[in-house]
C-alpha cells in the first residue's frame, strides 16, 4: 500500500501542475460521455418513434418488397395470407399497400410512394383515422415534410397518378386532409397516405398488401406462404448504422480530447522523470527497486485520470443531469438529418457508457504515464542521485 | 574471521569508460571497518571518496575486488538484495540534503520507516523521537522548503536515524552549511553514534568535519594515501 499512498502524496503536492492537468482530462470525460449520451439518446430517440409510427412489433414483408428498390414495387404485391388475415381481424396486425405514383403539385412532377392505410387502425401512431371521410371526397394524409417540399397545406386538392396491377396508368385529384407533423421521415417524405380499400380498388389489388405490420407485442408469428417476417433487428439496422456512422464521426472529437489530455500527462510524466531524478536516486538509496520506482512513476501518472473521473463526477454528474432532464432544443436544420429525433433530444447516459468511458480513460492514462518510465529501468542509483540518466 | 568487520574491501577496484580511456576511480583499495567507527574519508576531489561511499552502501558495484558489507558481498548482491540491504541497514545522507520536496518534515523522516513496514503508532513513536533527537520536532508539519539549510541537514540526518540503521553514510554533509550549523551538525551525529553504536563513514574534504573524525582515511588518486586513527587529538568530540 506504500507506492499509492506516496504516488497520491506526490499527485497533490505537485499542486497546479496536477490540476491542470486533471481539469483537462476530466473536461475530456465530460465531452465524451455528453455527446456519446446524446447520440445514445438519438438512437433510442429515433428507434422508439420509428417502432411507434411505422415498424410496430415487426413486419411481414410480400417476398418481393423491397422499400430501397423502387422497381420492385410493381411486383410487390400479394394476396393476404388467411393467416396474417386473423390477426388484422384481431388487431394484433395492419396492412399496407404500397403503390408507385406521383403527384402533380402546382403543375410540378413529384414521385411519390402511395401508401393505403387502414383508418381505423390503432397499432401505429400514424393519424389515420384522418383518412376516414366521405365517399366523396378522396382523402390523402401527407407528413409536414413532404407538405414543405411540395407546397401544399390542408384542403388542398392535387392530382395523384398511379399504375394499376394491369399497368394501366390513371390519375385522380385527392384532396389533403392533414398534414401530420412526426419526427419518422420514413413515413413522411415522398409518402401520400390513402385509406387502404380505396387504393385497392384504384390499383386493382383487392384483398391485397405489400407489407402487413404486427402489433408491439404481438408474439405470434403464423406461416404466411409467400411473405417474409422482418423483425425489428432487421427494420431498425439502417437507423443503428446511422447512428454508428455519426456516432464514429464524433471519435474525432473524442481523439483530440483524449490526445489533448494525453500530451498534458505525457508532458508531466517527461518533465517529472527529468526533474526528480535525485529523487529516485533518494528512493533507491532508502531501498526503492527500480521496479518499485516505475510502478510509483506510473502510478501517479494514472491517478491523474482517477482524479479526473472524480472531479468529473462532481461537476459532470450534475451538469449530465440537468441536461438529460432538460433536452436538447434541436434546430429545424436537425430534421434533415436522415432519422427521427424530434423537436427535442433527450440523451441517455447509460452506466455502461459511463463505466465503458472511464475504463477507457484510465487504461489510456496509464499506457500513457507507464511509457516515459520505462527510461527508470536503466537507471543506477548513482547517475540518479547525481541527478544524471543512465 | 571473515566476517568480523562490519566492512571490509578487499583489493576493491573502480574504474569508468571515458571515451576510448578508462578512469580508474578506486585502485586496490584494502580498508576494514569497525562497528560504531566515526570515520571521514577525505582526498581531494576525484580522489573516489563519493564512489567508494556508493560501493560500501550498495548503490554501485566494484569493477574488481570485494567490498563486504554486513557479511554481504557488494559485487554479488542483485539489484533487489541490494536495496533490501539499504533498506534494512543503511541509512543514507547527502550533501543536497535530497528531502522530498512535497512531504513534510514529518513525513520526510517517516519515509524510511514506510518502507519496512512499520504500524503507523510505531512510525509516529519513531519519528517524532528522531525529530526530537535533532531539536526539530516543533517543524514536524513544515515543508524543505521553509527551512534553512542547517535544518533540512537536520531533517536529513533525522531520516537516516530514524530505523536505527547500522550503518549511515554521509557523502559531504557539511559542504551546504555554515560553520555554526555545521557544528551542529556533526555533534548530533557524534552524539548518535555515541549513544546508538551507529557507525558513521563520512566522504569530506571539510577541515571542520576532520576535527570530529576518530579515524581518517586519505584518498589519492583512487588510493589509500594514508589510514590514521585520531582518537587522542578528538576523544568523542567533547573538547566542542
Amino acid at each position: 500500500m506504500i507506492i499509492p499512498k506516496l504516488a497520491l502524496r506526490n499527485l497533490l503536492g505537485a499542486g497546479l501542475r496536477t490540476w491542470l492537468n486533471v481539469v483537462v482530462l476530466s473536461f475530456a470525460f465530460v465531452v465524451i460521455i455528453w455527446t456519446q449520451g446524446l447520440y445514445e439518446g438519438m438512437n433510442a430517440q429515433a428507434e422508439r418513434a420509428s417502432v411507434d409510427a411505422a415498424l410496430g412489433g415487426g413486419q411481414y414483408w410480400q417476398e418481393k418488397y423491397d422499400p430501397l428498390d423502387v422497381f420492385s414495387l410493381e411486383d410487390a404485391h400479394a394476396i393476404v395470407p388467411d393467416s396474417l388475415r386473423a390477426m388484422i381481424a384481431a388487431n394484433r396486425a395492419t396492412a399496407i399497400l404500397v403503390v408507385q405514383g406521383t403527384l402533380y403539385p402546382k403543375g410540378r412532377i413529384h414521385p411519390v410512394m402511395i401508401k393505403g392505410i387502414d383508418p381505423d387502425q390503432q397499432l401505429l401512431s400514424l393519424p389515420s383515422h384522418f383518412l376516414k371521410t366521405g365517399e366523396d371526397r378522396f382523402p390523402a394524409l401527407i407528413g409536414s415534410r413532404m407538405a414543405k417540399s411540395t407546397g401544399l397545406k390542408v384542403g388542398d386538392t392535387v392530382t395523384m397518378r398511379w399504375r394499376d396491377a394491369h399497368g394501366t396508368f390513371d390519375a385522380r385529384d385527392v384532396e389533403i386532409v392533414q398534414v401530420m407533423k412526426t419526427i419518422v421521415p420514413s413515413i413522411d417524405q415522398g409518402q401520400v397516405w390513402i385509406p387502404l380499400d380505396r387504393l385497392r380498388i384504384l390499383a386493382g389489388m383487392e384483398e391485397e398488401a405489400g407489407l402487413v405490420v404486427v402489433a408491439q407485442g404481438a408474439l405470434e408469428r403464423p406461416e404466411a406462404p409467400g411473405w417474409v417476417f422482418r423483425d425489428l433487428d432487421f427494420l431498425l439496422s439502417d437507423i443503428k448504422q446511422l447512428v454508428r456512422m455519426k456516432s464514429a464521426g464524433a471519435a474525432i472529437l473524442y481523439f483530440v480530447l483524449i490526445l489533448l489530455a494525453m500530451l498534458a500527462i505525457f508532458d508531466t510524466q517527461v518533465l517529472s522523470i527529468f526533474r526528480r531524478k535525485k529523487e529516485m536516486g533518494t528512493l533507491m538509496a532508502f531501498g526503492f527497486t527500480r521496479g518499485r520506482v516505475i510502478r510509483l512513476f506510473t502510478l501517479e501518472g494514472a491517478l491523474h485520470g482517477v482524479l479526473a473521473a472524480i472531479v468529473a463526477a462532481l461537476y459532470g454528474i450534475p451538469f449530465l443531469t440537468w441536461f438529460a432532464r432538460r433536452g436538447w432544443a434541436l434546430p429545424e436544420a436537425m430534421d434533415s438529418y436522415g432519422f427521427a429525433i424530434g423537436e427535442k433530444l433527450f440523451p441517455v447516459y447509460s452506466a455502461g457508457l459511463v463505466v465503458a468511458t472511464t475504463l477507457l480513460v484510465l487504461v489510456i492514462t496509464t499506457i500513457v504515464s507507464f511509457l516515459p518510465t520505462r527510461k527508470i529501468a536503466k537507471l543506477k542509483p548513482t547517475d540518479a542521485l547525481r541527478g544524471r540518466m543512465s | 574471521m571473515e566476517n568480523s568487520y562490519l566492512i571490509e574491501t578487499r583489493d576493491l577496484v573502480k574504474t569508468y569508460p571515458m571515451g576510448e580511456h578508462t578512469i580508474v576511480a578506486l585502485d586496490k583499495v584494502n580498508l576494514k571497518f569497525e562497528k560504531a567507527e566515526f570515520t571521514g574519508l577525505v582526498g581531494p576531489s576525484g580522489s573516489g571518496k563519493t564512489t567508494l561511499l556508493n560501493i560500501i552502501g550498495s548503490l554501485d558495484s566494484p569493477t574488481s575486488g570485494s567490498a563486504v558489507v554486513m557479511g554481504r558481498k557488494v559485487e554479488g548482491l542483485s539489484h533487489k538484495q541490494a536495496s533490501a540491504l539499504r533498506n534494512h541497514h543503511i541509512g543514507f545522507i547527502f550533501q543536497t540534503f535530497n528531502l522530498l520536496p512535497v512531504y513534510t518534515v514529518f513525513e520526510n523522516v517517516e519515509f524510511p520507516l514506510l518502507l519496512l513496514d512499520y504500524s503507523a503508532a510505531e512510525r509516529r513513536k519513531m519519528t517524532m523521537a528522531a525529530l526530537d533527537w535533532v531539536g526539530l520536532a516543533d517543524r514536524a508539519r513544515s515543508k524543505p522548503a521553509q527551512l534553512s539549510g542547517g535544518q533540512s541537514q537536520r531533517v536529513a540526518i533525522a531520516r537516516a536515524v530514524v530505523k536505527k540503521p547500522a550503518l549511515i553514510l554521509a557523502d559531504e554533509p557539511t559542504a551546504n552549511l555554515d560553520a555554526e550549523n555545521s557544528h551542529h551538525i556533526l555533534q548530533t551525529m557524534e552524539r548518535l553514534n555515541r549513544d546508538l553504536g551507529t557507525t558513521f563513514v563520512f566522504a569530506t574534504h571539510d577541515e571542520k568535519v576532520i576535527d570530529y573524525l576518530r579515524r581518517k582515511i586519505t584518498l589519492f588518486d583512487g588510493a589509500v594515501a594514508k589510514d590514521e586513527r585520531m582518537e587522542a587529538q578528538r576523544p568523542g568530540g567533547e573538547k566542542r
